[in-house]
């Protein structure tokens, strides 16, 4: 999964999409599968990213690495009350308004108004927080001061950042990530979740899931919400029913931003524990290296040989995912320093091009309409903690790409670039003009199924594996399971 | 009459409902087998009634299984006064950590306007019966200062008359009427268990401690399909 953050306009068209297929139901009604934050900002869950206070993730203990919450050894102490579960505080209490008194009111002076009351208990009440509260930097002051992000930046460079005429923020939308290593898995004491084989979907077997919260704490990024009325966890489902069928996931079907793309990737399993053991600043580079060149001779005989069907490896080739992560080098993890490995990758945000820092101001009447990247409105290195773990080369490389990209388009489509400055952007960016011109078209112009290359999943091959077909050949008709014996 | 009812039909009614209605349940119902946790809603006060409540319960149930089991060795421990007083005074401590955790959890679920929404009958009703095992014991460790060793001498061998099949209330029918009130609440509490959410108990993740840490599970074959294709 890739996730184009220039493109992302902010609509929370995917969420309403989620929401209404799989969260409208008593006990989800606060749970966002899919959530679209606006960073900086503190997020959904508040303050998600504080891994000190939450304790999701991995950490590294020596060499060894260990889940921040309850890992084997801290299970047993912790099973009757977790220490690092959120509780619905830290989202929010969901809420609907007494609609119906609107028209049922009876006649009187005043105007009838429609009451909030609790999606839990039905009674009134006052809403203090939301799912979004801080959308598009409302209350900043309170919430974007507050990102975790921002330990990075010196105290001057924060105040800059949320002075009111250098004002900068962008939509970070977050789904599960279906990690390669993922921490919530690794948390579950009845052994519930799951990964899926064919498809990495992490998955929670919900006749399994007994409520012991576990993985609602050990997932770092907050993506697995516990059901306080059937008192079994949930989380993003990839939406498998419609992939097996073919089809996008709700919130990537719906995506206005066409920011989304899904593909599937060959990668090296055996590799996941080593990298995961790299020092933060390898991280990127050791996640990279775990995805294989499918077009690759000696890559495809071996995913032969473990038995990936032909389909499979083909719409490997295909993938979008594959060019903006390995072959572009342009898509990058979220917090990687949580050790997970997500496989939601994000290319960093590169909007304002066209305006300039000068001191603490912000210029858009500047004449080289592309501006240098150093002189971003986002910090480097703040994007450098979101999506490198702190190795901001990785930020400046993929921003540096998509610049000579523009430049480069702009040399071709308006021309008044000359080639040769042109040139020179791509060189520096270690691109060249057809990549750029890939970069361009996959961004700007795709299709539909350029942008969703789902893999066959051979579902009637699949059945085959379970069940023997001609086991139901001569019973009864009417869904009985026995054989009529009649001999 | 009522002793024979109570001490020798109860405990089989009780123990066949139980097993009848959970392996049912776990089979046709599986779903509905969560602890049902409310932390989510309310995690403060929760701290203080779980945890005391689940550390003293376990202790507590440990001392009865041991009574249950090496009777011979409670008594030989008994023979020495100040021991006794020993075994005694935590068998008391531990009760009274059950006690504080059970009420905290019943305030909890009657002041926080969250939890009370996820609180049904079924769960008033474990409620109940569980405050009035827990008062009859401390009741019986405070004031019938021999209890555990008429664990030894009279429950067990009373338990084993029952699984024997030949139940022999003599042994239990001289108690006093406390720990006959704690006999019967423990056999309708094992009777309701199969109803409630303290089927929680059957399945603690034990496998947890020694599974592989990733679970990976493949719908496909990989190698029965490569020869399909
Ligand atoms: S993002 Fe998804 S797969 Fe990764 S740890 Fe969280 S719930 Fe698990
Ligand atoms: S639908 Fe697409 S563009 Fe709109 S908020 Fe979601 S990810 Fe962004």
């Amino acid at each position: 999964m890739v996730f184009h953050l220039d493109k992302c306009i902010g609509c929370h068209t995917c969420s309403i999409a989620c929401k209404n297929v799989w969260t409208d139901r008593e006990g989800t009604e606060y749970m966002w599968w899919n959530n679209v934050e606006t960073k900086p900002g503190t997020g959904y869950p508040t303050k998600w990213e504080n891994q000190e206070e939450y304790k999701g993730g991995w950490k590294k203990n020596g060499d060894k690495l260990e889940l921040r919450s309850t890992s084997k050894k801290k299970i047993i102490p912790n099973i009757f009350h977790n220490p690092s579960m959120p509780s619905m505080d830290d989202y929010y209490e969901p809420w609907t308004y007494k609609y119906d008194e609107l028209f049922n009111a009876p006649e009187g002076d005043d105007q009838p108004v429609a009451r909030p009351v609790s999606m839990i208990t039905g009674e009134p009440m006052d809403i203090e927080a939301g799912p979004n509260w801080d959308d598009d930097l409302g209350g900043s002051p309170v919430y974007a001061a507050n990102d975790p992000n921002m330990d990075v930046l010196s105290e001057p460079e924060r105040k800059q950042m949320l002075a009111i005429e250098r004002m900068v923020m962008f939509y970070l939308p977050r789904i599960c990530n279906h990690c390669l290593n993922p921490s919530c898995v690794a948390s579950c004491p009845s052994g519930a979740m799951y990964k899926r084989g064919e498809d990495g979907i992490v998955l929670i077997n919900q006749d399994r899931c007994r409520a012991w919260r576990s993985c609602v704490s050990a997932c770092p990024y907050k993506k697995t919400y516990y059901n306080w009325s059937t008192g079994k966890s949930e989380k993003c489902i990839l939406c498998f029913p419609r992939l097996e069928s073919g089809q996008a996931p709700a919130c990537f079907h719906s995506c206005v931003g066409r920011i989304r793309y899904l593909g599937n990737v060959l990668y090296d399993a055996d590799q996941i524990e080593q990298a995961a053991r790299s020092p933060d600043g390898e991280l990127v580079e050791a996640h990279r290296k775990m995805v294989l060149d499918p077009n690759d001779p000696e890559v495809i005989a071996a995913a032969r040989a473990s038995g990936i069907p032909d389909g499979v490896i083909e719409s490997a080739q295909k993938s979008p995912v594959f060019r903006f992560v390995k072959d572009w080098k342009l898509a990058l993890p979220l917090h990687v320093e949580y050790r997970t490995f997500p496989m939601l990758f994000y290319v960093p945000p590169l909007l304002p091009v066209m305006s300039q820092t000068e001191g603490d101001v912000v210029r858009s009447d500047v004449d080289d309409l592309f501006a240098d990247i150093e002189k971003t409105r986002a910090p480097i290195a703040y994007l450098g903690k979101l999506f490198a773990a702190g190795n901001d080369g990785k930020v400046r490389y993929a921003l540096r790409k998509q610049l000579a990209v523009r430049i480069w388009r702009r040399h071709v489509t308006v021309g008044d670039i000359d080639e040769e400055t042109a040139k020179r952007a791509l060189v520096e960016a270690e691109c060249t003009p057809e990549e750029a011109d890939a970069i361009f078209k996959l961004t700007s112009l795709a299709t539909f199924d350029d942008r969703f290359v789902i893999p066959p999943f051979q579902r009637e091959m699949a059945m085959e594996m379970i069940t023997d077909p001609h086991e139901h050949r001569s019973s009864a008709g009417f869904g009985f399971r026995e054989a009529p014996t009649r001999s | 009459m009522n002793d024979f009812v109570l001490l020798g039909v109860l405990p089989y009614i009780a123990v066949v409902v139980f097993l009848l209605v959970t392996i049912q349940r776990y089979r046709m119902k599986g779903f509905s087998y969560s602890s049902l946790s409310s932390q989510f809603l309310e995690n403060q006060h929760h701290f203080w009634g779980s945890v005391p409540f689940h550390y003293g319960i376990l202790v507590v149930l440990l001392g009865h299984v041991i009574g249950f089991l090496m009777p011979t060795a409670i008594l030989s421990w008994n023979a020495e006064p100040v021991r006794l007083l020993i075994l005694e005074v935590t068998g008391i401590a531990f009760a009274i950590l059950t006690l504080v955790g059970l009420v905290n959890i019943v305030l909890r679920r009657m002041t926080n306007r969250l939890a009370r929404r996820v609180t049904t009958w079924s769960d008033l009703a474990v409620y109940a019966l569980l405050l009035v095992q827990v008062i009859s014991g401390i009741a019986i460790a405070v004031f019938e200062g021999w209890g555990s060793s008429w664990f030894a001498t009279s429950l067990t061998p009373w338990l084993w008359s029952l699984i024997k099949l030949s139940p022999d209330v003599s042994y239990v029918a001289p108690l006093p009427g406390i720990v006959k009130v704690h006999i019967v609440n423990a056999f309708l509490l094992i009777g309701f268990f199969p109803f409630t959410r303290l089927v929680h108990v059957l399945v603690v993740p034990n496998p947890y401690l020694w599974r592989k840490t990733q679970v990976v599970i493949w719908n496909w074959d990989r190698s029965r399909l490569r020869k399909t294709t």
